[in-house]
C-alpha cells in the first residue's frame, strides 16, 4: 500500500513542480492557488505512504537511503506549506517543490527494503531536519541575491514583481539557520554516541564526519555572526549558499557509500 | 426607443472648460430632477468627474434626444464662457454610447489608464440617480454591466496593476525592501514639494515614523507638525541616517548634500541592515556613488520614472485585452434594449385583440338570447381560439426580430396593421424588463 501512496506522492510532486515552474516563468499569474492545492494533496498523500510503511515494516522508516530521502522530501514540502500559510511567499514554491521532487525521485531510485542504517533514527531525523533547515535557508538566499541583483541594478520587472521583500528572506534565512544549527548539533551527537556504541569510538575522521563537524563550525560562526555582529542581509545570504556546499558534500558522501556509516 | 451620450472630457475640452460644466456633489441631486424632467428625457444619469462630465440619457428618437441632452448640457455651465463649445463636445448614440460607457467605466477612457476612482465615480453617478429616480430600466441595467465589466477589467488584466507615478513608485520600492514599513523610519531632506509629496505617499503605506530635516529650519516645524513628524535640524541630519531606513532627498541645493561616506557610516552602525536612498531632487542631492554600496539602494528620479515608464506600457498592453472584454459585452446589451422596443407593441397588440374579442362576444350573446352556461362557455372560446390562432404568427414572428436589426421596424408596421396607436398611449411609460421576457 505505501509503494501506491509513494508513486501518487511523486506524481503530484511532479505536477505541482511542473505548476510551480510555470509560476516562475509568469506564464500563469492566477495559477497559484492550483499549484497550492497540488502540493497539498501531494503532502497528504506523503503522509499516508510513511504512515502505511511504517505500519507495514513495523519499524520507523528512516533506516535506508530510500527512507530518508523520502522523509527529506517530506519535510521539505511541509516546511513550505507552513511558511506559504504563515507568509504567503508564494514563489518559494518555485525552488522546494523541484528540490522536493528531485529528492523523492532519488529516494525511487534507492533499493526499497535495505535496512542499511540499522536503527539509528533518532540521528537520522535530526540530522535530515537540520538539512532542511539549511537548504530552505540557502533557497531563501538564492532568492535574496535574485531580488537584491533586481534591486541594485534596476531591472524591475519579472522576477522583482514575484520575489518578496529583502526583509522578509533575510527574516526567513535567520529563522532557517537558529533552527538548523540546534538540529544539527543533535544530529551530530546522536551520531557520535551511535557511533561510539557500534565502534567503540565517537569519531574515526571519515570524510562524512569531517564534512559534519565542518559545516556545524561553519554554521555555529555564521549564527554567531548574526547575533553579536550583524551578519545579516547580503552576507548572510552568502554565507548560507556557501555553506549548504558543505551539507551537500556530507550528504553525498553518506549517499556514495549508500550504507551504514557506523560500520 | 435609443440610449445616447452627451459630454466632454480631458480628451476634448481644456480643464478651464471643464471645471464649467461640472456637477459637485451638492448640486447633482437637482440636476438630475431638472435632467428627469427635460424634454424628450425618459431616463438620465450624471457623471461629473474632474476630467469628464457625461450625460447618459434614454429617449424615444435619436436625433432629437440628442439636440436635446446637448441643450441641457449647456445649461449646467457655471459661467458661460466665450467660444464655440461644439468642438469640445461629442455625442453618441446606440452601441457605440454603451460601449463609451462601458471604457469610461473599465478606466479606458482615464487620463492614467487603469487609475481606480472612475469606477467608484461610477458607482456614485448611479447611486444619486437611483435616489432621484431619474433612472429606469434601461440605464439601470446598462450601468450596472458596466460597473461588472470594469470590476471583471480590473479583476482580469493587469491594467492597474504597478506604480505609474514617482511616488507610487517609491512606496512600491520600498515594500520590495521592507516587509513591515510600520517598522521603518523615513528622513525627509528637503520639505519642498517634491519631497512632501514623496512623504505622504510612504505615510499612508503606513511608514512609522518621520524625520524631516530643511534648511529653513522653522519650515521642517511646520512641515513636520502637518504630517505628525519629528524635525531635524539640518546641520546634524547625517548623525539621524543611522535610524533612517529610508532617505528621501529633495532639497534645491545644486550639489550632493548626502556623500558617500556619510552612507557608508550609517551602513557601518546600522550592520548591514539595508537602505532605502531617494533622489527626487533636480540637480542630484545623493552621489550616484552610493548606489554602489553593500545595503544601500539608490533610486533617482530618473530611474523611479523609467520604471513608472514601463508599467505605464505594460498597462497599455493589457488595454488592449480590456478592450476586447469590453467590446465583447456590447452587443448583447444593444440586442437587449432592442428587444425592449417591440414589448410595447406585442402588449398593444395582445390588448387591442383581446378588447376586440370582449366587445364582438357581448353583442353576439346578446342577440342569441338565453344560453346554457355550457353554451355560453362555447362561444367564448370560439373567439378566444380565432383571436389566439390569428395572432400567434404574427407574435412570433415579432418576438423573432426583437433583437435583430429590423426589430424597430417590425414594430411599426405591426403598430400600422393593426392600428396599435391608441393602445400604445394607454400602455405605462416603460416596460418592465420581466415583461420583456414574459413578452
Amino acid at each position: 500500500m505505501n509503494v501506491v501512496f509513494f508513486e501518487i506522492t511523486l506524481l503530484l510532486y511532479f505536477l505541482s513542480t511542473t505548476l510551480f515552474l510555470i509560476q516562475l516563468s509568469g506564464w500563469w499569474e492566477k495559477g497559484a492557488q492550483a499549484s497550492f492545492a497540488v502540493a497539498g494533496a501531494g503532502f497528504l498523500c506523503h503522509t499516508l505512504a510513511l504512515v502505511s510503511r511504517m505500519v507495514e515494516a513495523g519499524h520507523i522508516p528512516l533506516t535506508s537511503m530510500h527512507e530518508a530521502l523520502s522523509f527529506f522530501s517530506w519535510a521539505l514540502v511541509l516546511v513550505f506549506l507552513v511558511i506559504e500559510l504563515r507568509y504567503q511567499v508564494h514563489i518559494l514554491g518555485s525552488f522546494i517543490l523541484p528540490l522536493a521532487f528531485i529528492s523523492l525521485i532519488s529516494s525511487a531510485a534507492f533499493p526499497r527494503e535495505i535496512k542499511a542504517f540499522g536503527n539509528v533514527w533518532i540521528h537520522v531525523t535530526f540530522s535530515l531536519l537540520g538539512t532542511v533547515a539549511f537548504a530552505l535557508a540557502f533557497i531563501v538566499g538564492v532568492m535574496y541575491l535574485i531580488q537584491e541583483h533586481m534591486l541594485k541594478s534596476k531591472h524591475l520587472d519579472g522576477l522583482y514583481h514575484r520575489l518578496p521583500s529583502l526583509d522578509l528572506l533575510d527574516e526567513l534565512n535567520g529563522k532557517a539557520i537558529s533552527m538548523g544549527f540546534p538540529l544539527l548539533t543533535l544530529g551530530i551527537i546522536t551520531g557520535a554516541l551511535f557511533a561510539e556504541f557500534a565502534r567503540g569510538s565517537f569519531l574515526n575522521w571519515n570524510a562524512e564526519q569531517i564534512g559534519a563537524l565542518g559545516t556545524w563550525l561553519f554554521y555555529l560562526i555564521v549564527l554567531l555572526g548574526r547575533v553579536t555582529v550583524g551578519w545579516r542581509a547580503k552576507k548572510a545570504a552568502y554565507l548560507t549558499v556557501v555553506g549548504f556546499a558543505g551539507v551537500v558534500f556530507t550528504l553525498v558522501g553518506v549517499m556514495l557509500k549508500g550504507q551504514n556509516p557506523f560500520t | 426607443m435609443n440610449i445616447v451620450a452627451v459630454g466632454l472630457s480631458h480628451r476634448t475640452a481644456p480643464v478651464e472648460l471643464r471645471e464649467r460644466f461640472a456637477v459637485t456633489e451638492a448640486r447633482l441631486p437637482e440636476a438630475l430632477a431638472q435632467l428627469k424632467r427635460w424634454p424628450g428625457i425618459r431616463e438620465g444619469i450624471i457623471l461629473s468627474t474632474c476630467n469628464r462630465v457625461e450625460l447618459y440619457a434614454v429617449v424615444q428618437d435619436t436625433a432629437m434626444g440628442l439636440e436635446s441632452l446637448s441643450e441641457y448640457l449647456v445649461t449646467l455651465a457655471a459661467a458661460v464662457g466665450s467660444g464655440p463649445l461644439e468642438p469640445h463636445l461629442y455625442r453618441l448614440d446606440g452601441a457605440d454610447a454603451v460601449k463609451h460607457l462601458f471604457r469610461v467605466t473599465a478606466s479606458l477612457d482615464s487620463m492614467v489608464i487603469g487609475e481606480p476612482q472612475i469606477l467608484g465615480q461610477v458607482k456614485e453617478a448611479f447611486e444619486a440617480a437611483l435616489l432621484e429616480k431619474s433612472t429606469g430600466v434601461v440605464l439601470n441595467k446598462v450601468v450596472k454591466k458596466a460597473i461588472s465589466v470594469g470590476k471583471r477589467v480590473r479583476a482580469e488584466t493587469g491594467i492597474a496593476e504597478h506604480a505609474v507615478s514617482v511616488s507610487y513608485a517609491a512606496v512600491e520600492l520600498a515594500k520590495k525592501i521592507f516587509q513591515n514599513l510600520a517598522e521603518k523610519t523615513v528622513l525627509l531632506v528637503g520639505a519642498g514639494e517634491m519631497g512632501k509629496l514623496a512623504a505622504r505617499h510612504l505615510i499612508s503605506a503606513g511608514v512609522g515614523r518621520v524625520l524631516i530635516a530643511n534648511r529653513n529650519y522653522d519650515r521642517a516645524l511646520d512641515v513636520a507638525k502637518r504630517f505628525k513628524a519629528l524635525p531635524v535640524p539640518f546641520a546634524v541630519f547625517r548623525e539621524e541616517m543611522a535610524g533612517a531606513d529610508i532617505v528621501v532627498c529633495a532639497t534645491a541645493a545644486d550639489s550632493f548634500v548626502i556623500g558617500p561616506d556619510d552612507v557608508r557610516k550609517a551602513l557601518h552602525v546600522r550592520q548591514n541592515r539595508p537602505m532605502f536612498l531617494i533622489d527626487i531632487a533636480d540637480p542630484r542631492n545623493i552621489d550616484p556613488t552610493v548606489g554602489a554600496l553593500d545595503n544601500a539602494y539608490l533610486y533617482n528620479i530618473d530611474d523611479l520614472q523609467g520604471h513608472v515608464d514601463l508599467n505605464i506600457e505594460q498597462r497599455l498592453r493589457e488595454a488592449l485585452t480590456a478592450e476586447d472584454m469590453v467590446r465583447a459585452e456590447v452587443p448583447a446589451m444593444v440586442a437587449w434594449m432592442k428587444s425592449l422596443e417591440v414589448v410595447p407593441t406585442i402588449m398593444a397588440l395582445r390588448r387591442r385583440a383581446e378588447a376586440i374579442q370582449r366587445v364582438e362576444i357581448e353583442r353576439v350573446l346578446a342577440k342569441m338570447g338565453a344560453l346554457s352556461p355550457r353554451q355560453r362557455e362555447l362561444v367564448e372560446e370560439l373567439a378566444a381560439a380565432m383571436t389566439n390562432k390569428l395572432l400567434h404568427s404574427p407574435l412570433i414572428a415579432l418576438k423573432a426580430e426583437a433583437e435583430s436589426p429590423n426589430g424597430s421596424l417590425f414594430a411599426e408596421t405591426t403598430q400600422r396593421l393593426f392600428d396599435l396607436e391608441k393602445e400604445l398611449q394607454r400602455l405605462p411609460d416603460v416596460p418592465s424588463s420581466e415583461s420583456a421576457h414574459r413578452g
